[in-house]
């Protein structure tokens, strides 16, 4: 491992750190453990890195979870050998939008999870302490080739609760699934759903201007909030005191859930991905984020983000996207199918195909492939070494992972898809899926087929 | 000079004469008893198919297309959609598929209405139409819906063309909707027991004549020409009610459809008896409900083993996103279904179900000429329809989105982009 990525990895770590120095830790912490698996080596397959790079007749080696080596004619002792002539080798997919777990399958009212509307702005919620680990739509995800996703709140409220960063893998917690080091994030939301829902209850926000009074409200709150600890902290250091007493004779403020959120994000500890429609709504927000000091890493939904491709690429604000989706709303209603090729398009662009859906989740690489031939079509060059960067490394890129995975690169987390053949085809399909070098899907081995709880022993079986 | 503009005007409104088309060297997938013809051509004349074969002979004045090799198709089915009567499903006054009359301040008594027909709120001009007809979608079936307010016996719609006409709705398509299962409790009484028991009592008030409370007189009318051998689609998902739908069906004379099926598969032997199509979402896999813990990728694929037809509609945004119905048939092929039989999935099957398939659903002598030419196959998700004919008639393959997209697609002028696209 170089000087470099080891820093990377430093700097993830401190990133999954207490938010706020007063806790002694990270609540909730990730147990995950990687399946335990022997070095493998796949061999001869066209492999698309995750980069913008294609090697054809390729090796991809894994050893102790990790990717030990990509490139041409590797050997390895002991290692189990995967004959992939023929096929292709992708990192693992990454959904940034996905909402299983809490709202899983069946749509059953007791697990209806992901929205907290009881109130505008409930950032003190937390999507990780209503995810289902039982949801059978993770395994078919996994069939699809998703190692990782992000589980978020829904958009019911103009700022939902805090997501969180899974490893596709069966568990009986969420802990053992939570993707270790990765940040929390923050769900907002723009738009018709919070004016809709509260306005229709008589109550703020009812309108757009009610929408942006709201966020604004929340973090000139958070402000207050954060100024407080930080001169608690600032009093305690100087103090050279120990944590949790009075520090220098500053009293230490009450810890505030729904504050410590927004506080983080501003501190920059806490990813924030928007639900936003409208290339309009969309600028409101960066005009929110320069007010209250805080960066967006991805709007999602974004159907309109076409229109505003040049500024979200400068800004390095990612668009979570859909291919296809248009119509169900008035927000929604200039949607097209280049969407995402046309935020792709500039320089230093982040463009993701994302799902927001327990079907979408299973085929990110058939939308993938629905892009990639409108984009065409109107003269962009999108071969599939570029096209799986949406699905893999600036997916990761905005919700704050890249430096663990998305990338079939040395050191990075053995997160591995084998594919019968091109990806981007309706026809394509994942033969076997590694989760840190372990094989956690294999569609010729019912026995690496993952059943979770709930379908186990159902008198009807698919 | 007047009448002249007069004259231009009514050529603008209405679609252009049917035209003589010559379409050379396509690979024509007929969805017929010919299956798939590579280098052949078809000959349209009058709008209507009159030959398809080797190196045919282009008549005077017909219009040539050279397909190079490429797959044409007849137009697709574009599932059972609100495409027409709804332009924004959050907008309420732009949604006409769905009768609540109890949900209505002045109150209705009635709140069954079988007689309630969405065809005669069929706009051609809606944008959604545009965005799907340039995929390749020239015809669907308007499905109305069920809502608190409503009953879960939906009512009637027809499959319309795609093309733009007022008059759009095909002869003999029309259909009764009945919503069952779990979804449609709420509408009766909170068991899927109470469907069967009102169902039973709107048979008894249509076949007696009498009011016993459920059907207007209209609505006792309406039913009754369905217990004549009426088309009634029943969206249900589980086994168990797929029987009882087959089951009603057989002793009250309705010719059923089985819509959603998503544990069709486990009944396929009776639905084959009873000669039921399934009109099914092929990417529904997951237990969505108690009602379809069955689901399956291989749905299609063992029904069509076992015989029954197989035809493909969407559970999702049915509506603005039609044109995904393609990757429905591709997956279903993908996990095992013939590859025909994906293709008449979307054109011979359901033009079949809805009884318009002496004109539509295939490309041979005497089918009505909507026909897609694609960039390559048609059931794949990296290709797009080149062009789509109606009667014979090329239609635009512009829409709001390809006028959108142009219009963010060019760099930025001197002039707001609101200059553009003039």
């Amino acid at each position: 491992m170089t000087m470099r990525s080891k820093a990377t990895l430093l700097a993830a770590t401190l990133l999954a750190l207490p938010l706020l120095a007063g806790a002694a830790q990270t609540p909730y912490p990730s147990t995950y453990q990687p399946v335990a698996s022997g070095p493998v080596l796949i061999r001869n397959a066209t492999v698309l890195t995750g980069d913008g790079q294609r090697l054809e007749g390729a090796d991809v080696l894994m050893r102790d979870g990790r990717i030990a080596a990509v490139g041409t004619g590797l050997q390895a002792d002991g290692a189990t050998v995967v004959d992939a002539s023929g096929k292709w080798v992708t990192p693992g997919i990454i959904d940034v939008h996905s909402h299983l777990g809490v709202y899983p399958s069946p749509g059953a009212a007791a697990h209806s999870d992901g929205n907290e509307m009881t109130t505008p702005v409930t950032s003190q919620v937390w999507a990780e302490h209503a995810v289902w680990p039982q949801d059978p739509g993770f395994s078919t995800a996994l069939a699809g080739g998703v190692t990782s996703l992000m589980v978020l709140p829904g958009s019911g409220n103009l700022i939902g609760g805090r997501g969180v960063v899974l490893k596709n893998v069966p568990a009986t917690t969420m802990q053992e699934m939570k993707f270790p080091g990765a940040p929390h994030s923050v769900k907002m939301a723009c738009g018709e759903n919070p004016k809709r829902y509260y306005g229709g209850r008589g109550q703020s926000p009812m309108t757009r201007m009610g929408n942006m009074a709201g966020y604004r409200a929340a973090f000139i709150e958070a402000q207050k909030y954060r100024a407080a600890w930080d001169k608690y902290e600032a009093a305690n250091a100087e103090s050279g005191r120990g944590r949790g007493k009075n520090a220098g004779g500053a009293e230490k403020p009450a810890q505030d859930l729904r504050l410590e959120t927004l506080a983080g994000v501003m501190r920059g500890d806490i990813t924030v991905q928007i639900h936003c429609y409208r290339a309009d709504e969309m600028a409101l927000m960066m005009d929110l984020a320069k007010e209250f000091d805080f960066k967006i890493h991805a709007f999602h939904h974004g159907v309109e983000a076409y229109k505003l491709a040049d500024e979200l690429a400068a800004e390095g604000i990612c668009g979570a996207l859909w291919a296809d989706w248009w119509g169900f709303k008035m927000e929604a209603y200039d949607g097209i199918q280049e969407n995402i090729a046309l935020v792709d398009r500039p320089e230093n662009s982040c463009a993701v195909v994302h799902s927001d859906s327990s079907e979408g989740i299973q085929r990110l690489n058939q939308e993938a492939a629905k892009v990639m031939v409108r984009g065409e079509r109107v003269g962009l060059k999108l071969p599939p070494e570029h096209a799986i960067r949406w699905l893999t490394t600036n997916a990761a890129r905005a919700i704050g992972i890249a430096d663990q995975t998305g990338l079939l690169a040395e050191g990075k987390m053995a997160d591995v898809v084998v594919w019968n053949g091109n990806p981007f085809s309706v026809y394509a399909k994942a033969e076997r899926v590694y989760v840190d070098g372990a094989l956690l899907y294999d569609r010729a081995d019912k026995s690496r087929q993952p059943v979770t709880d709930f379908m186990l022993g159902q008198e009807v079986s698919p | 000079m007047k009448r002249l503009l007069v004259t231009l005007v009514l050529a603008a409104a209405l679609p252009a004469a049917a035209q003589d088309l010559l379409i050379r060297d396509a690979t024509v997938h007929t969805a017929g008893a010919r299956g798939t013809l590579k280098n052949h051509d078809v000959l349209v004349q009058g709008g209507v198919v009159r030959q398809v074969g080797p190196g045919l002979a282009a008549p005077a004045g017909v219009t040539v297309v050279e397909a190079k090799g490429r797959p044409l198709t007849p137009g697709l089915f574009g599932g059972l959609t609100g495409l027409g009567i709804e332009e924004v499903s959050g907008e309420s006054a732009t949604v006409d598929h769905t009768l609540a009359l109890g949900a209505t301040p002045t109150g209705h008594e009635h709140t069954w209405r079988p007689e309630f027909d969405v065809d005669v709120a069929f706009n051609p001009n809606s944008a959604a139409i545009g965005v799907n007809r340039v995929e390749g979608i020239t015809f669907t079936v308007l499905s109305p819906s069920s809502t608190a307010g409503g009953s879960f016996v939906a009512g009637q719609g027809s499959a319309v063309v795609l093309d733009g006409r007022f008059d759009a709705a095909l002869a003999n398509s029309r259909s009764l909707f009945v919503n069952l299962g779990g979804g449609a409790s709420p509408l009766s009484g909170g068991s899927r027991a109470g469907q069967w028991m009102l169902l039973e009592q709107a048979v008894a008030e249509a076949r007696s004549g009498t009011d016993d409370g459920l059907l207007t007189r209209a609505g006792r009318a309406a039913l009754q020409r369905y217990l004549a051998g009426g088309r009634v689609v029943f969206q249900v998902d589980r086994a168990a009610d797929i029987r009882q739908a087959l089951a009603f069906s057989k002793k009250h004379g309705l010719k059923p459809v089985i819509a959603g099926g998503a544990e069709a598969w486990m009944v396929a032997a009776e639905l084959k008896a009873a000669n039921a199509p399934v009109l099914l979402d092929a990417l529904a896999n997951l237990p969505s409900s108690f009602d379809a813990l069955g689901s399956s990728l291989e749905n299609a694929a063992r029904l069509h083993r076992a015989g029954v037809s197989v035809a493909f509609t969407q559970s999702g945004d049915a509506t603005h996103n039609a044109r995904k119905v393609r990757q429905l048939a591709g997956v279903a092929v993908a996990n095992g279904l013939p590859w025909e039989a994906g293709l008449a999935g979307l054109t011979a099957v359901p033009a079949q179900v809805f009884g318009v398939s002496a004109q539509r659903g295939r490309i041979e002598p005497g089918q009505v000429a909507d026909l897609v030419l694609w960039s390559g196959d048609p059931l794949e998700v990296n290709t797009v329809a080149e062009q789509v004919w109606f009667d014979g008639r090329a239609a635009s393959m512009r829409s709001r989105q390809t006028e959108l997209r142009d219009r963010y697609l060019a760099p930025k002028g001197s002039l707001p982009r609101a200059y553009s696209g003039r």
